[in-house]
């Protein structure tokens, strides 16, 4: 049954419904698989067997009762920054280290009720703040392509579960790109859907209007299918949108005939990785070979958008830490009055990412300041939004890079904040208009993933999968895996 | 130095919608045990998103347009960040700068002239929680009980427009006539409902002297108001008088020992960090909708007074006291259906037997036992010389006591007027013969003394008389004893 990890989720999905496999095979493998190589990985802050194993059983009833949904005894991770009812949820942070939720995040219960099973609680920079999931609290996780480098973050616990075979497909969340920034660096599919596409409810939140959560996994497909499985209005999130969600895996297929792809100027810059840019170079004329027409196109706000989203997310962000105060829950360190109990508290609570972040933030929102930083920053959004508006009268979609760089290796960038967050310099725009972006992996560079993004129209994820899912089809990358059990041989 | 007050208020008003602002908690906690009307919400647990309550938007607005303010076509919620044991989330969900309505009038009416009180603006925004201090073996401890937190509050701001307390009490009351009338708030101010902070300054009728604006919390009755005010502006006019230095601050109203203390200097104000609420989708006010919320607004109480005088013939005070509260003006309508010829005994019968009534028992119109139909029975009973007024009153007190209706009171207890001449001749003749010195004192031309005898006969008859039938007898009688 081990071989039962190298399996899709839709193919795990005909197995179970044909009654070929059990949930409970499902599970087996994939937790023979967690025990193999998380001690090397180190995907996950919390594992969830328990949970897994009652719903693996239900799941099986379910499918002899014919009342199997698409995620069903399908192995998941969660971000540890999706609030679960059954497990701890701490955001990757000391601040909430044990910290029960008395709801489930309105994706969980979504997938819960299919009996998908919850295989753990993924790593992540604290709140999400970081692009190597470095700024957790709890441990370092590992790339599978190479141990000592980084999964890219904040969803580093996500990518790295999902390309080291422990579950079939895993829920992020998507700020700036912490959804397809790791997604390439560990050679897998990310998503991050349109803003309002899937509901935040149950997210703890870093950047409300920015923030979205979408799903990893080793092909288009797999996406797809996740993604249609979270989607929709939730009366609990009045900015999630109530418009028409498609059945995604029923448009995936067929060439690029008639398909524009536009690729903008500003998406080559200085200090990036010349593998990367040959690699995203390669995939683009795939794309032509494969019918599509390529579309020199302008997104002149762009080099604009770091500086913008450094003002608008960490702004956000130091309200919505606001409530972190040791008093109503998570940690409290007690003093004999009120201020000191939040100083002490949210000191000694909060990693140093997170507390620059809460000071850019309140510094940007402040009297004086807020009109030179955040009215402005907010109107340099609106331009990129335009910018997009434009570019999609005339393209389908987006290609770009979605990193300037590949993997680097654990340490490198710690000392230099401005060159982690650089890492993310083409992923923001999609978070600051609003768009879905998905990154696939389209090369190597040392034996680390190189990734291509798509971005499409605000809701039209399934053009973005169509495009994405005819390039991965053409090509292998997707098809090899991590050199993990040689690794780990190595080292043990 | 003439000084010259100048007042403005910030009013707080709980709306009274079932459910709390942004989440489906029952806004109704009054009696509820602490934190029992929760939820990840309101109680700002992490990932919990608000979502807005459409019906307090909805009650925002029709206050609104009460006080005739403008109400925009695009309006927003802001974050308002500060750090509170009683704030859940550290923020609280409020507007900055677009709010649900701008500018408006509340109209008084002082020393019987008009007198415009210009509103700034009314916003919506989340109540806080309550937070309760508490000692025990010599050590103090707070309690945070939640379920007030979310409960919609809105914020009604006026122009700097009064000019003594007396004004800002009168504003006070007329504000929370109008939510009462058209049923938006409760606008119990002891219970917290209806809460009031004022900016009051001096400055000298030349201009030549503008002293700082202080803003008075911490009152908590209409009365507490006026004395605070009062004792702030004398405050300020000693300090101004004697060039003692006046800052702008906020002050604390100190109940029992009738004072002001200062709470906040001006340097310690709050940067409150306003930016707009990103998990809330900015409000688009459909006219329609305005214009539906308009339709379905109660008449106004000045409205209703002045329709109470044209369309039943009230003079001004009655109409004044019938429209002070809309329960008592309904009350009215309701007796009068639609009949004008009984407004003046309804009028007559709520503003003395009703009031006294409720006077006399210290209890409000919905906890009196009578009913407007049951008055508009006496009031038929009357008509009909069933019983007369004097009989009227008494059935009156019994159907407060009873329950049960005037015609029943009336029968059970033989209260029906008697007008048969054979009868009442007979009590006449009995009353005249029994009071010599009464029936000389009218013969002497002391016709005033006909009353006397005329409570004699009402008084033998327990009150049914019919008190014209018993005079014309009365007369006949006396006439028939002189010529006799």
């Amino acid at each position: 049954m081990s071989e039962l990890i190298n399996r899709s989720a839709v193919e795990l999905r005909d197995l179970l419904d044909n009654g070929e496999i059990s949930a409970v095979d499902v599970l087996d493998a994939h937790l023979a698989r967690v025990e193999a190589v998380e001690a090397s990985v180190n995907a996950f802050i919390t594992i969830t067997d328990d949970v897994a194993r009652a719903q693996a059983q239900a799941a099986d009833q379910r499918i002899k009762n014919g009342t199997a949904g698409p995620m069903t005894g399908i192995p998941v991770g969660l971000k540890d920054i999706l609030c679960t009812t059954d497990a701890p949820t701490t955001a990757g942070s000391k601040l909430l280290e044990g910290y029960r939720s008395p709801y489930d995040a309105t994706v969980v219960k979504m997938l819960r009720e299919q009996d998908a099973l919850f295989i753990g609680k993924a790593n992540t920079d604290e709140f999400a703040m970081g692009s190597s999931t470095e700024h957790s609290a709890y441990q370092f996780t590992s790339n599978p392509w190479k141990l000592d480098h980084v999964p890219g973050g904040s969803s580093g616990g996500s990518a790295a579960a999902v390309s080291a075979q422990e579950v079939s497909v895993s829920l992020g969340s998507d700020t700036g790109g912490s959804i397809r920034q790791p997604a390439g660096f560990c050679g897998v599919v990310g998503l991050k859907p349109t803003y309002g596409r899937v509901s935040r409810f149950g997210l703890i939140a870093f950047a409300s209007s920015l923030d979205q959560i979408g799903p990893f996994a080793r092909s288009v497909e797999d996406a797809a299918l996740l993604l249609g499985a979270i989607s929709g209005k939730d009366p609990n999130d009045a900015t999630s949108v109530d418009t028409a969600i498609p059945d995604y895996r029923a448009t995936l297929g067929g060439d690029l005939t008639g398909v524009r792809v536009g690729v903008a100027e500003e998406y080559q810059i200085d200090g990036m990785d010349s593998r990367v840019e040959e690699s995203v170079k390669q995939a683009i004329g795939e794309l032509e070979k494969l019918g599509a027409e390529i579309v020199p196109i302008s997104l002149p706000h762009t080099e604009h958008a770091l500086a913008t989203y450094y003002i608008i997310a960490p702004a956000e962000a130091s309200a919505n830490l606001a409530r972190f105060d040791g008093v109503k829950y998570g940690m409290s360190l007690a003093q004999d009055n009120l201020l000191d109990t939040y100083l002490q508290t949210r000191g000694k609570g909060f990693g140093p990412e997170v507390k620059r972040r809460i000071m850019l933030g309140t510094y940007a929102l402040s009297s004086g300041y807020y009109d030179a930083y955040y009215v402005q920053a907010q109107k340099v959004r609106t331009l990129i939004k335009r910018d997009f508006d434009e570019a999609f009268q005339n393209v389908d979609v987006i290609a770009a890079p979605t990193s300037p760089t590949v993997s680097f290796q654990r340490g490198a960038r710690s000392a230099d904040p401005m060159q982690m967050y650089l890492s993310d310099v083409f992923t923001i725009p999609a978070n600051m208009a609003g768009i879905p972006g998905i990154a696939v992996p389209c090369g190597f560079a040392d034996g680390l993933p190189v990734s291509l993004q798509f971005m499409g129209r605000a809701f039209d994820e399934a053009t973005v999968l169509r495009v994405a899912h005819a390039y991965e089809q053409n090509t292998e990358w997707h098809t090899s895996n991590p050199p993990l059990d040689a690794q780990i041989s190595t080292a043990s | 130095m003439q000084f010259e007050t100048i007042i403005g208020l910030e009013v707080h008003a709980q709306l009274l919608t079932e459910s709390k602002m942004f989440c489906r908690c029952s806004a109704g906690y009054a009696s509820a045990d602490p934190n029992t009307h929760v939820c990840p919400v309101c109680l700002g647990l992490p990932g919990a998103l608000p979502v807005i309550n459409h019906g307090a938007v909805q009650a925002t607005i029709m206050t609104g347009l009460a006080l005739t303010c403008s109400i925009p076509e695009y309006s927003k919620f802001d974050r308002k960040n500060y750090i509170y044991p009683d704030l859940m989330k550290g923020y609280q969900i409020s507007q900055y700068d677009l709010p649900l309505c701008g500018g408006g009038v509340l109209p008084l009416v002082i020393d019987g002239k008009r007198k415009d009180i210009g509103i700034t603006r009314v916003h919506l925004e989340e109540d806080t929680a309550r937070l309760v201090h508490r000692t025990a073996n010599g050590e103090t401890y707070s309690l945070v009980d939640v379920n007030r937190s979310g409960v919609p509050l809105m914020e009604i701001v006026s122009e700097p427009d009064m000019r003594s307390p007396e004004e800002a009490r009168a504003y006070l009351m007329a504000l929370r006539q109008i939510l009462r009338y058209i049923g938006v708030s409760t606008a119990n101010m002891e219970e917290g409902a209806f809460r009031c902070d004022a900016n009051v300054s001096q400055r000298t009728l030349d201009g030549s002297v503008i002293g700082p604006k202080v803003e008075i919390k911490n009152m908590n009755s209409f009365r507490s108001v006026e004395r605070a005010l009062a004792f702030e502006v004398e405050r300020q006019r000693k300090a101004l008088r004697d060039g003692e230095a006046l800052v702008q601050e906020t002050r604390g109203w100190v109940e029992d020992q009738g004072i002001t203390v200062s709470q906040r200097t001006k340097e310690f104000a709050h940067d409150y960090r306003y930016f707009p609420e990103p998990d809330l989708p900015p409000l688009v006010l459909d006219r329609a909708e305005v214009d539906g919320i308009q339709s379905r607004m109660a008449e106004l109480p000045t409205a209703r007074r002045d329709r109470f005088i044209e369309q039943y013939g009230l003079n001004e005070r009655e109409a004044e006291l019938l429209t002070v509260e809309r329960e008592v003006a309904d009350f009215f309508e309701v007796t009068v259906d639609g009949d004008s010829d009984r407004a003046r005994e309804a009028s007559n019968w709520i503003t003395g037997e009703i009031f006294a009534l409720m006077r006399d028992s210290g209890l409000e119109l919905e906890d009196v036992k009578i009913s407007p139909e049951q008055i508009r029975e006496l009031i038929e009973l009357v008509g009909e010389d069933t019983i007369n007024n004097r009989t009227a009153k008494e059935v009156l007190v019994a159907v407060h006591e009873t329950g049960k209706s005037p015609r029943e009171i009336v029968e059970e207890r033989g209260l029906a007027q008697v007008s048969d001449e054979a009868q009442l001749l007979a009590v006449v003749r009995s009353v005249v013969d029994e009071h010599p010195d009464a029936v000389t004192d009218y013969q002497n031309g002391k016709k005033a003394a006909i009353g006397f005898l005329i409570g004699q006969v009402m008084r033998q008859m327990r009150g049914t008389a019919n008190p014209g039938v018993a005079r014309s007898l009365l007369e006949q009688t006396l006439a028939e004893r002189v010529t006799s």
